[in-house]
């Protein structure tokens, strides 16, 4: 009984082994090929380094440019996330808490917001922001990412705005506390976790996205991270350590946040597809 | 967007209750136009960047599909539906709607059971079970042109890590090809959109998992039921819900793929990567064709909108009535 619980033990654990070597040996591929020199990398793909050469990476970090893309990044992911968050959970509020006539309407049109693939928008958007004189300015990049990230954000954060109990209301109401007041100093200090939940996700998607800072942003001044690495692989096709430290430094904030966030990221993600 | 699914799922239930009831005490009916001015206030900025940003773009793609026109300039040339009738001519296009039944029917057979098998895995009682989950779902994180990126350099002909690997388990007649060959391409891609992928499927599995009362499976057993018994007529029934909206974003992520493909293959070679978004991007932005690229975006729209109307309408309806794990029932 014992042996063939070890045994079969040992094979569970060498499956998820052979799993996780399936995800993990691209990322060390690129960290350790980023040690190296491209003539190195050619004749030895596998091996650790001969000389650990951290020229690749310093020549990086010590680049203007990178911490440009960086900054841009945070600051579209920042200001993205503000801005769905607010419109949301002002929008969240009434169709949580007051029955008016039209609000299922409302709520609808914001859910079949859902089914629209971003790059089905990205074209006409391009056209529209190109008259709205918003190409090369971060807002044209926020809004429409914000746009896009209200559905989800608003059936998330309606769901938790219901479960706080009226009471909680009728209370604030015999203070003589207002809809404004009450919204702000009392349903969003209780809200916290759920406004956390969705700003990680806003600031996520936001970061992570290629498709339409990569049209709106010509100037280099204002490329994001995404569009940065495409562009540096462009310029250095041939010198492949360097792509690959670039790569690799472009992926630390993107991993350093999903180990500080985890619990908000996954809580968002998968919390819905199963309680409902 | 994968991360829609808290949402599909919450709608439903909230569907499943029909919300026409009566206004509970504490949820107040605005009354007079103070409150209604109340209410529009705070939905007004919602509504009007939905409005903008999401819905009006549509309806301008609908209107430029219309005509024949460079981007720039007076839209003047009007052709009906000219650019649809081309399009449903076009062999490439055509072909980009194969390839994209293709990741479909890949993602659907292949990631998703892979996903499901690991998140069975992964939620026995082992040993760093909390590390494996942290480390199969960290590629989701990471930028598809981060992936798109790193996985070029792996295939690259020649020096990559690919064609090395090849070399040594003696599969040398794969070298050089991966993403530079027609008849390898997609394969490669859809083995990148795995890596990228799977782990976030697996969370949702083993979140679905998770909800599944213990009784339930150890009754089963109780009753004399094996391993493979209870997976078979327990836990993939209860996991249905789950299984139903993993489904549904991996047809909606396979059909509008976009990153990862351009900037691993642009479409290439001789448009046998090409899908639906890339054809739009390459006539809308390099080849000025915005009518004709504005027409592929509607067809797109609408391939997705029927898609997602049909899905809800027969296949995520079941899960309004009882279904356990969803809490559907209540």
């Amino acid at each position: 009984m014992n042996v063939r619980r070890t045994a079969r033990g040992l094979s569970l654990h060498s499956v998820i082994w052979l799993i996780g070597a399936f995800v993990v040996v691209p990322l060390v591929y690129a960290v350790i090929s980023g040690f190296k020199s491209t003539g190195e990398l050619t004749g030895n793909p596998f091996g650790l380094p001969e000389e650990w050469k951290i020229g690749n990476y310093t020549g990086i970090l010590g680049d203007g440019m990178f911490w440009r893309q960086i900054a841009n990044s945070a600051g579209i992911a920042i200001g993205t996330a503000f801005v769905t968050v607010a419109a949301s959970a002002m929008a969240a509020f009434v169709l949580a808490r007051y029955a008016f006539r039209g609000r299922e309407l409302f709520y609808g049109l914001f859910t079949i917001g859902l089914m629209f693939p971003f790059a089905v928008a990205v074209l006409p958007l391009f056209l529209m922001l190109r008259t709205f004189g918003l190409l090369d300015h971060p807002l044209g990049v926020i809004l429409p990412q914000a746009a896009f990230g209200l559905p989800m954000t608003i059936i998330i954060l309606r769901g938790f705005f219901r479960t706080i109990p009226a009471e909680v209301e009728e209370a604030a109401v015999m203070d003589g506390c207002g809809k404004f007041r009450f919204f702000w100093r009392i349903l969003l200090p209780m809200a916290r976790p759920a406004l956390g939940t969705v700003s990680v996700l806003a600031i996520v998607a936001s970061w992570n996205n290629f498709f339409l800072p990569l049209l709106v942003f010509n100037d280099p001044k204002w490329q994001t991270i995404p569009v940065g690495v495409q562009q540096f692989q462009g310029q250095y096709s041939t010198d492949y350590a360097l792509v690959l430290a670039y790569i690799v430094l472009a992926m630390v904030p993107a991993l350093a946040f999903y180990a500080v966030a985890e619990r908000q990221l996954i809580g968002g993600l998968a919390a819905g597809a199963t309680k409902g | 967007m994968p991360s829609s699914v808290p949402a599909l799922a919450k709608e439903r239930t909230e569907d499943a209750v029909p919300v026409r009831r009566p206004p509970a005490p504490g949820r107040p009916s605005p009354r007079g136009w103070r409150d209604w001015a109340a209410v529009a206030w705070f939905l007004v900025p919602a509504l009007v960047l939905f409005l903008v940003f999401v819905l009006a773009p549509i309806v301008v793609a609908v209107f430029t599909g219309f005509y024949k026109w460079g981007g720039i300039g007076p839209l003047d040339d009007f052709v009906g539906f000219a650019n649809y009738t081309r399009l449903f001519e076009d062999r490439v296009f055509l072909g980009d709607l194969g390839r994209g039944l293709y990741l479909i029917v890949l993602s659907l057979t292949v990631q998703l059971p892979f996903a499901l098998f690991t998140a069975v895995l992964l939620n026995q009682r082992l040993r760093g079970r909390a590390v494996y989950r942290m480390l199969f779902f960290a590629p989701y994180i990471l930028s598809e042109v981060v992936t798109a990126v790193l996985f070029t350099m792996i295939f690259l002909p020649g020096s990559g890590m690919a064609d090395h690997l090849a070399g040594l388990l003696g599969l040398e007649s794969l070298q050089g090809r991966w993403l530079a060959d027609p008849s390898t391409v997609m394969p490669t891609l859809f083995v990148v959109m795995v890596w990228k992928y799977f782990g976030f499927h697996m969370m949702l599995f083993l979140a679905g998992l998770q909800s599944i009362p213990s009784e339930i499976l150890e009754a089963a057993s109780l009753d004399g039921a094996g391993a493979w018994q209870r997976f078979r007529h327990v836990t993939l029934p209860l996991l249905g819900p789950t299984i139903r909206i993993s489904v549904f974003l991996s047809v909606i992520g396979s059909i509008q793929l976009f990153d990862l493909v351009w900037v691993m293959t642009a479409g290439g070679p001789n448009h046998s990567s090409e899908t639906m978004a890339i054809a739009m991007f390459q006539f809308g932005f390099k080849r000025y064709q915005v009518g004709y690229a504005s027409a592929i975006s509607v067809v797109l729209f609408m391939i997705s909108l029927v898609f997602s109307l049909f899905y809800q309408r027969y296949v995520l309806r079941r899960d309004l009535s009882g279904a356990v794990t969803s809490g559907g029932g209540r």
